[in-house]
């Protein structure tokens, strides 16, 4: 059963389509990430599926309880960041594990959320008052608060945006083992670093909808491909290379670097043997990889 | 049944941390008011024969703080949690509309509650009380906390900024405490008036209250019983509809 399901959910605020008929399904154990620009609709989706917003139109359900006529169980599955900081200042960061946990119906929960605040490395803080806490300290706390009640499904709402690198890494460290454990991790991010080297499939919103959906690999292969730039001393790149150039401006005249689409290692042996034909004399050459910002800004900006 | 005691017991210990502000503050404006009215119409005002003015203001002042702290207790917790952001704890476990409400309104009885005994103690050195029918005392207490309550969280969900709460507060809940009679008996007011006080919700609870102390009342107390058992029912069926909705909470 997937772990989470999305059928054509949409979504307006007054004249504004939030979201416009987006379906994805996510299944068990994947680490998947929810990618787009600002206001592409991200929050929005996950809203929808913690409950916090309700959709106009579709449903969400988590591994296979919708999210709204059977909310007690489809919540007790799914565990939130938020992407706001929010915190409750009357309250030890203890106090507040605690009557998270006790919202979700867990009595002795102690040894658990020890492990979380090791994990996290919160320790040190467990009685320090949350408006005590720094930024980041309080983003770990939202961490902790998501995962009191041990979640088969984690949805992490840009954690790491203002978050410094040990974080950074401390919170990857940990949610990658969550996943290997066989929890389901959704994750939105504008880090793509973070999610090429996360994600095993990224979504791709913009504008309410869905517009690339993948794994991440075959989607940097697939959209992106790689790039052979070569700088010519002598000669002019031959007409049938032209079709490859990736910059249409680069073929205006007087320009001598190219960056050519290669899908395939065995398409650079045939471009360098189409320029020796042609007798144009090779300055400099190197491969690019493309990676997850490239098929990003390509996807984006229309471009397939 | 986790969830609810623990949204209670958070609620609890949200007003017994800051009891200063929560507690101790609505005791000391109340015996003010004993104090001051008591002083200048002590000897002036008599309502019912027998029973002195400051003896008749104390149960009133004791109701008036029973209510008002009950609805700024879930009044204010809401408003604030949604204000900061901190609402989605409560919104993202799997809570039902039950439990949201049965916590935040019992825990706002238990402060109202609180601070009217807090008043009490204290006035009640400054006049001689009987207890005549100590049932309706408790009776009316918790009724009257129960309707402010969740007045209170109606008005929190309904409110999106402070300001919006104020209104509510000071347009609708403190006219509607002063004009029910805690000062004074609606007796003795002329007829239109009478007629308009006995409009008010709030005149009900504080005369029944009164009745538990001192025997008499403008109203039979099973009557006033009635009626406010009955404007409990409507707010708190309209608050759980609102809950369920996600009006205002749940986008």
């Amino acid at each position: 059963m997937a772990a989470i399901q999305i059928q054509r959910v949409e979504k307006s605020y007054r004249s504004l389509k939030a979201l416009n008929g987006v379906s994805l399904t996510i299944e068990e154990g994947e680490f998947f990430g929810l990618l787009g620009p600002n206001g592409a609709g991200k929050t929005t989706l996950i809203s929808i599926i913690a409950g916090l917003n309700r959709a106009d139109a579709g449903s969400v359900a988590i591994h296979g309880h919708d999210v709204v006529s059977d909310y007690r169980r489809a919540r007790q599955l799914l565990g939130v960041v938020p992407q706001e900081l929010v915190f409750d200042p009357f309250f030890t960061v203890r106090e507040t594990l605690r009557i998270q946990s006790g919202y979700f119906g867990l009595k002795n929960n102690d040894a658990w959320i020890d492990e979380v605040m090791h994990h996290l490395d919160l320790t040190s803080k467990a009685d320090a008052n949350m408006r005590a806490l720094s930024g980041g300290m309080k983003r770990r706390v939202l961490v902790a608060q998501a995962l009191v009640h041990k979640p088969p499904v984690i949805v992490l709402d840009e954690p790491t945006a203002g978050v410094d690198v040990e974080l950074r890494q401390t919170l990857w460290k940990f949610v990658a083992r969550l996943n290997r454990e066989g929890h389901t991790v959704v994750l939105t991010t504008h880090y793509l670093e973070e999610a090429q080297a996360l994600c095993n499939r990224v979504a791709m919103l913009k504008g309410g909808q869905v517009v690339a959906l993948d794994t991440t690999s075959s989607l940097i292969k697939r959209i992106a491909g790689s790039q052979l730039i070569v700088r010519l001393a002598s000669g002019a790149l031959p007409d049938e290379l032209r079709p490859l150039v990736l910059h249409p401006d680069e073929l205006t005249p007087g320009k001598r670097q190219y960056s050519l689409r290669v899908n395939e290692y065995t398409e650079v042996e045939l471009i360098l043997a189409k320029l020796r034909l042609s007798g144009a004399q090779i300055e400099d050459l190197h491969l690019q990889q493309a990676d997850l910002e490239d098929v990003f800004i390509q996807i984006m900006e229309g471009v397939k | 049944m986790t969830g609810f005691q623990t949204l209670f017991y958070k609620e609890i210990l949200r007003f017994w941390k800051v009891a200063t502000q929560t507690v101790a503050a609505p005791v000391l404006t109340a015996v003010l008011y004993l104090l001051i009215f008591g002083h200048v119409l002590e000897g002036h005002v008599q309502v019912y024969p027998g029973v002195k003015y400051t003896a008749f203001l104390v149960p009133g002042l004791v109701m008036m703080s029973v209510l008002q702290n009950a609805f700024a207790n879930s009044s204010s917790s809401l408003i604030q949690s949604k204000i900061t952001g901190n609402l989605v704890f409560v919104l993202l476990p799997p809570l039902s509309h039950w439990e949201i409400f049965g916590a935040y309104v019992l825990a706002a009885v238990v402060r109202g509650v609180v601070v009217g005994t807090g008043v009490f103690a204290v006035t009640a050195w400054f006049a001689h009380m009987s207890f005549v029918a100590p049932w309706w005392i408790a009776i009316f207490a918790l009724l009257g906390a129960a309707i402010l309550a969740t007045m209170g969280l109606i008005a929190g969900i309904w409110a999106e900024k402070f300001d919006q709460l104020a209104a509510f507060q000071n347009f609708l809940i403190m006219p509607a405490t002063f004009l029910s009679g805690v000062f004074y008996s609606v007796h003795s007011l002329p007829p239109f008036w009478q007629a308009v006080s006995h409009g008010n919700p709030f005149f009900y609870m504080i005369d029944g209250f009164r009745y538990g102390f001192f025997g008499q009342s403008d109203i039979n107390p099973l009557v006033s019983c009635g009626v406010v058992i009955v404007f409990l029912l409507v707010l708190v069926s309209f608050a759980v509809r609102l809950l369920k909705s996600g009006y205002k909470l749940r986008h």
